[in-house]
């Protein structure tokens, strides 16, 4: 679905350029859960934005759905770290924006019935009509959630979406996550700092090197589905993965492997 | 707990009727320490008229007096719509082109830095001494606060929301009716309400010169016949004024951008 090959992105920065990542090949199945983790500034917010063709690379070839990415595609959505959400629109219409945009689209009709099931699933309600400010933090993010499955995309770039929240309501988000993906078969890249919820919510979790990014190790998480943070189930898997991940982040790299900036 | 941190909430800080009614308090207070000086001090109307004399004078000619503060309302809403549709368009223009800006801005400053005392009797040899030369001061005082605020509000936009609106592949056209300029009206509204009190003030200050209407000239003449009570009144109809052009401002915003008012 996602094929990264020798993908690499150089920055100018105001001192020099700045090496954000480098030598990336990356190859995402249809209706994988795949996580990204890596140190603060590794290039994880990039590799999401190139894959949501937001940013052409410097180097190397990105395909989504085997074609070039040359621009954000309608069947990608993206989710941010804050919930980005237009503060003069309600619910509603904020969870509709994706689809006012696209003027191809005919059937707004659908789509309102599409928002209400949408909204009804994380639990808002009857929060339709309201304001982004007079909603807590968390439903607001739960309102991005729903904006992003709007369109049913085939692939959600996540980019830390859940760190601003308190852990009940990530865990509970994180739940939903898990269930929607199953119910839809998205493909998910999502960005997290936290390993545990990395390790909980992926099929695969890719671990980047600290500047520049590069492929430090992809994971394979075999535990069965569904899994929570919450409930105590496959605390011992989850924990010795985490271990694991753990030492993998915060291990020094080979001497040889570093270069001088 | 928070006592010392937050600060109290009362009845004065949280009922509307005290919203209303405090200002008025603070009027009164300040008209009462007027009228008190006047009386203690034995002060001579033509010096200083007490509050009393200023009301028993407006109704000596109250029609009159009511037909220049039209005359000159008039003057300063036509400026400031003109200075709205002139400066919000100049500010978009100037936000969307580097090149623009660094071209138009000094012209800006210049033109704002000129004392507009200065070009009134200039106005009124290019315009003659119809309203033109009232309407075009007005514009004058008013023009820059509203491109300022304009144009700071256009760069305001959150990068996180321009980056949603680029990977929802939305047009140029888009995401500045549909973002921008949406996101800028509260600080566009900011400008509006620093540029009606200068408004007003342009009007005053073009009326003192080759006028023959307006609150300005009634200011004017009562000075040239030592009339300080009148000039008073007159003075007194000018900021009345300038209040109802400010909050029906607010009132508009309030309306307009509900979703703006929880910032504050
Ligand atoms: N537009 C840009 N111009 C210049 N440098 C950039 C730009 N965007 C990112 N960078 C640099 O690229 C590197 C990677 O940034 P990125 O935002 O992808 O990191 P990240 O892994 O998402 O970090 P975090 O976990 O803190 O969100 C950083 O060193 C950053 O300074
Ligand atoms: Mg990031």
């Amino acid at each position: 679905m996602i094929r990264l090959d020798g993908v690499g992105q150089v920055f100018d920065g105001r001192e020099g350029q700045v090496t954000a990542l480098e030598k990336i090949d990356l190859h995402v199945r249809g209706g994988e859960f795949v996580t990204l983790i890596g140190r603060s500034g590794c290039g994880k917010s990039t590799l999401l934005r190139l894959i949501a063709g937001l940013l052409p690379p410097t180097s190397g070839a990105v395909q989504v759905a085997g074609k070039p990415v040359t621009g954000p595609r309608r069947d990608v959505s993206f989710m941010f770290q804050r919930p980005a959400l237009l503060p003069w629109r309600s619910v509603l219409s904020n969870v509709l924006l994706p689809v006012e945009i696209d003027k191809g689209d005919r059937n707004k009709a659908e789509y309102k019935e599409r928002a209400h099931q949408l909204l009804e699933l994380v639990g808002l309600q009857g929060f339709e009509r309201r304001l982004p400010h007079e909603l807590s933090g968390g439903m607001q993010q739960r309102v991005s959630l729903c904006r992003s499955l709007i369109r049913d995309p085939q692939v959600m770039l996540m980019d830390e979406p859940f760190s601003a929240l308190d852990a009940l309501t990530r865990t509970e988000l994180s739940e939903e996550l898990q269930r929607i993906k199953m119910e839809l078969s998205t493909t998910i890249v999502f960005v997290t700092h936290s390993i545990e919820e990395a390790v909980v919510l992926a099929d695969r979790v890719v671990v980047l090197t600290p500047r520049p990014g590069r492929m430090r190790e992809v994971v394979d998480i075999d535990i069965p589905r569904p899994r929570s943070l919450g409930q105590n189930a496959h605390l011992t898997e989850v924990a010795a993965i985490s271990g694991r991940l753990h030492a993998l982040l915060s291990e020094k790299e080979p001497v040889d492997e570093v270069r001088p900036r | 707990m928070s006592r010392r941190t937050m600060p109290k909430r009362t009845w004065l800080t949280d009922s509307p009727v005290a919203a209303v009614l405090l200002p008025i308090v603070g009027l009164a207070v300040a008209i009462g320490l007027w009228w008190g000086a006047t009386i203690a001090f034995s002060i001579e109307p033509y010096l200083l008229p007490s509050p009393w004399d200023v009301v028993v004078k407006f109704f000596d000619q109250p029609a009159y007096l009511l037909q220049e503060t039209g005359t000159s309302m008039l003057e300063t809403v036509e400026g400031f719509g003109l200075a709205i549709v002139i400066g919000v368009p100049i500010a978009l223009v100037i936000v969307r082109s580097v090149v623009l800006e660094r071209l138009v801005y000094p012209l800006l400053l210049m033109v704002n830095s000129i004392p507009k005392v200065a070009i009134a009797p200039l106005l009124v040899i290019w315009m003659g001494f119809g309203q033109w030369p009232k309407v075009v001061m007005v514009l004058l005082m008013c023009f820059f606060p509203i491109v300022i605020s304009t144009a700071q509000g256009m760069k305001s936009t959150p990068t996180e929301l321009v980056e949603l609106m680029r990977s929802l592949n939305a047009s140029r056209a888009q995401e500045f009716f549909k973002l921008r300029l949406r996101y800028a009206m509260p600080q566009i509204f900011t400008g509006f309400k620093v540029a009606i009190s200068l408004a007003v003030i342009g009007s005053v200050i073009s009326e003192f010169v080759g006028a023959t209407k307006g609150l300005g000239y009634v200011i004017q003449q009562s000075g040239a016949s030592a009339d300080t009570t009148l000039a008073f009144a007159a003075i007194t109809l000018l900021s009345v004024m300038s209040i109802v052009l400010f909050y029906a401002l607010v009132l508009l915003e309030h309306w307009l951008l509900p979703w703006a008012q929880e910032k504050r």
